[in-house]
């Protein structure tokens, strides 16, 4: 019988993590911001089937930056977990926090159980709440803490840099139109500075919009919508996004 | 639904034992609910009234309820399970929309709902039965479609209009007078006013429009813009001008002879 090397803990783990970090950083990476009226998702997503947002529940959105059938299965994990408290209990009592907790065992527990490799995965999970203050988001990296985020959080491939941009950048109250500008602009700047264009095409967009009337909040923002608010300039910006409400209406 | 019969079963309608019971068991029932279509949707309403036996248990009871956007249910039969149902019935339509990214066909939902009521046929024969009215608008051939069900789950497509629950005889026949192809939405709405009054006029279990305590029926329309309910407002004034017309002539509107 030949005896198996010895791996000290701290160096499983760190392989482990490395390993994680390693398959994220090959996806493209996404952006979650608040805005005035709520949260907004934008992301680089050559594929309009395979979505890196999706709704969770009445005022409750998922981002994931990684390997699709991992954060896929989680989506449809959390959508389950959404749906059965809300059915058991009332639909207010589904919320972002028990949601992120319940993401931060699955993937803590794949994380450290060896028998399983570790989910290459980062998520974000966000509410929006009645006031820009009562707003949650959540980042769950692949090791499964939770780091609770306020104004702007990026994940994926070059997350640091585009954090550090929009950190800058971000300030509470920005229009819809103003706060995506800044998220296209954080995705467009490559590792060595330069920048490149993003065709509204590529680009995957979702609001979860306070104001909406329904009861779920969430919604893709596509086509001609998109392309209008892209277009709006920093000083029309007031005007367009209150023309792009009142058509939203129509 | 089949996740929920993995893990919850007990939060099932149907996996529920059922207690022998001795005679019938009071519970409040629904009554009436009216559906019919006009070019461009379908309007699905219903009477306020629960009733246990002979006794009027809830004056102001709410009996239709949007399923999804393009979608309503109207529920006649023991209110309790049939609340339960609708509850159910809106989770599934909403997990595999947020599931599949897609929302199910017309024909899909109604074949669901149809599932659902025969899972309930244990308690049906017990004299709890639920029969709904399921209406939406059909998004992919662009018109407002009708789908009544029996107690065992049997589910049939209704032309025009169609009506449920104990007075739905007497709205039929108001309904089946009234109707014709060309209807705008707001004569359809008050259509579907007319019927339920006529309803409430012959049968003591559907209750009328209820000028003192201001409730009046629950009016929804379902057109390819989604699911709205008419304000109190909006329903109020349908109801007074139907009421105010049979001040003078009683049996409400007179249909040609010939």
């Amino acid at each position: 019988m030949s005896t198996p090397f010895y791996v000290s803990p701290q160096q499983a783990m760190a392989d482990r993590a490395e390993y994680a970090r390693k398959g994220i950083a090959r996806g493209r990476s996404l952006v979650v911001m608040q805005y005035a009226d709520g949260i907004v998702f934008v992301g680089e997503n050559p594929s309009r089937a395979l979505h890196k947002f999706s709704e969770i529940y009445d005022r409750i959105g998922f981002a994931a930056a990684g390997k699709y059938n991992e954060y896929e299965n989680l989506r449809i994990g959390g959508v389950r977990y959404a749906d059965l408290r809300g059915y058991t209990y009332d639909r207010d009592d589904v919320t972002a926090r028990g949601l992120a907790n319940v993401y931060a065992q699955t993937l803590g527990t794949i994380f450290s159980s060896a028998a399983e490799k570790p989910y290459e995965v980062e998520l974000v999970v966000a509410e929006v709440g009645e006031t820009p203050e009562g707003d949650q988001i959540y980042r769950l990296p692949h090791d499964g803490s939770i780091v609770d985020e306020h104004g702007s959080v990026a994940v994926g491939g070059n997350a640091e840099q585009i954090s550090g941009y929009l950190d800058q950048r971000h300030r509470d109250g920005m229009s819809l139109a103003e706060a995506l500008k800044l998220a296209v602009q954080s995705l467009s700047r490559d590792t060595n500075g330069s920048e490149r264009e993003i065709p509204a095409e590529r680009l995957e967009v979702a609001v979860l919009d306070r104001t909406r009337p329904q009861k779920r909040k969430f919604k893709r923002i596509v086509g001609r919508q998109l392309a209008r608010l892209l277009e709006a300039d920093g000083a029309a910006t007031e005007a367009e996004s209150s023309e792009e409400e009142n058509s939203e209406e129509e | 639904m089949d996740f929920l019969s993995e893990h919850q079963p007990e939060l099932l309608p149907g996996k529920r034992q059922l207690p022998p019971t001795q005679g019938v068991l009071e519970a409040p029932h629904g009554t009436t609910i009216v559906a019919v279509t006009f070019p461009g949707g379908v309007v699905l309403a219903g009477d306020r009234r629960a009733t246990m036996g002979n006794v009027i248990a809830q004056r102001d009871i709410e009996k239709v309820f949007p399923a999804d956007e393009y979608s309503a249910v109207g529920i006649a039969g023991t209110a309790g399970l049939a609340v339960e149902m609708v509850k159910l019935f809106q989770l599934e339509l909403e997990h595999f929309e947020k599931v599949e990214g897609a929302q199910l066909s017309l024909e899909g939902k109604a074949n669901r709902l149809s599932t659902m009521i025969r899972s309930n046929l244990g308690m049906a024969m017990q004299g709890l039965a639920v029969v709904p009215l399921f209406a939406g608008f059909d998004v992919d051939r662009e018109r407002g479609r009708i789908f009544s069900y029996d107690v065992t789950g049997g589910r049939s497509e209704e032309h025009n209009f169609a009506a449920t629950g104990s007075g739905s005889i007497f709205a039929r026949g108001a309904m089946k007078k009234l109707y014709r192809a060309d209807l705008t939405e707001e004569q359809a709405t008050t259509l579907v006013v007319q019927a339920l009054y006529d309803a409430a006029d012959d049968d003591s279990a559907t209750g009328g429009p209820d000028v003192a305590r201001r409730i009046y029926p629950i009016i929804t329309v379902i057109t390819e813009d989604g699911f709205r309910r008419l304000t109190d407002d909006e329903s109020s004034e349908l109801a007074r001008a139907v009421l105010q017309k049979r001040l003078e002539e009683p049996d409400g509107p007179k249909a040609a002879l010939l």
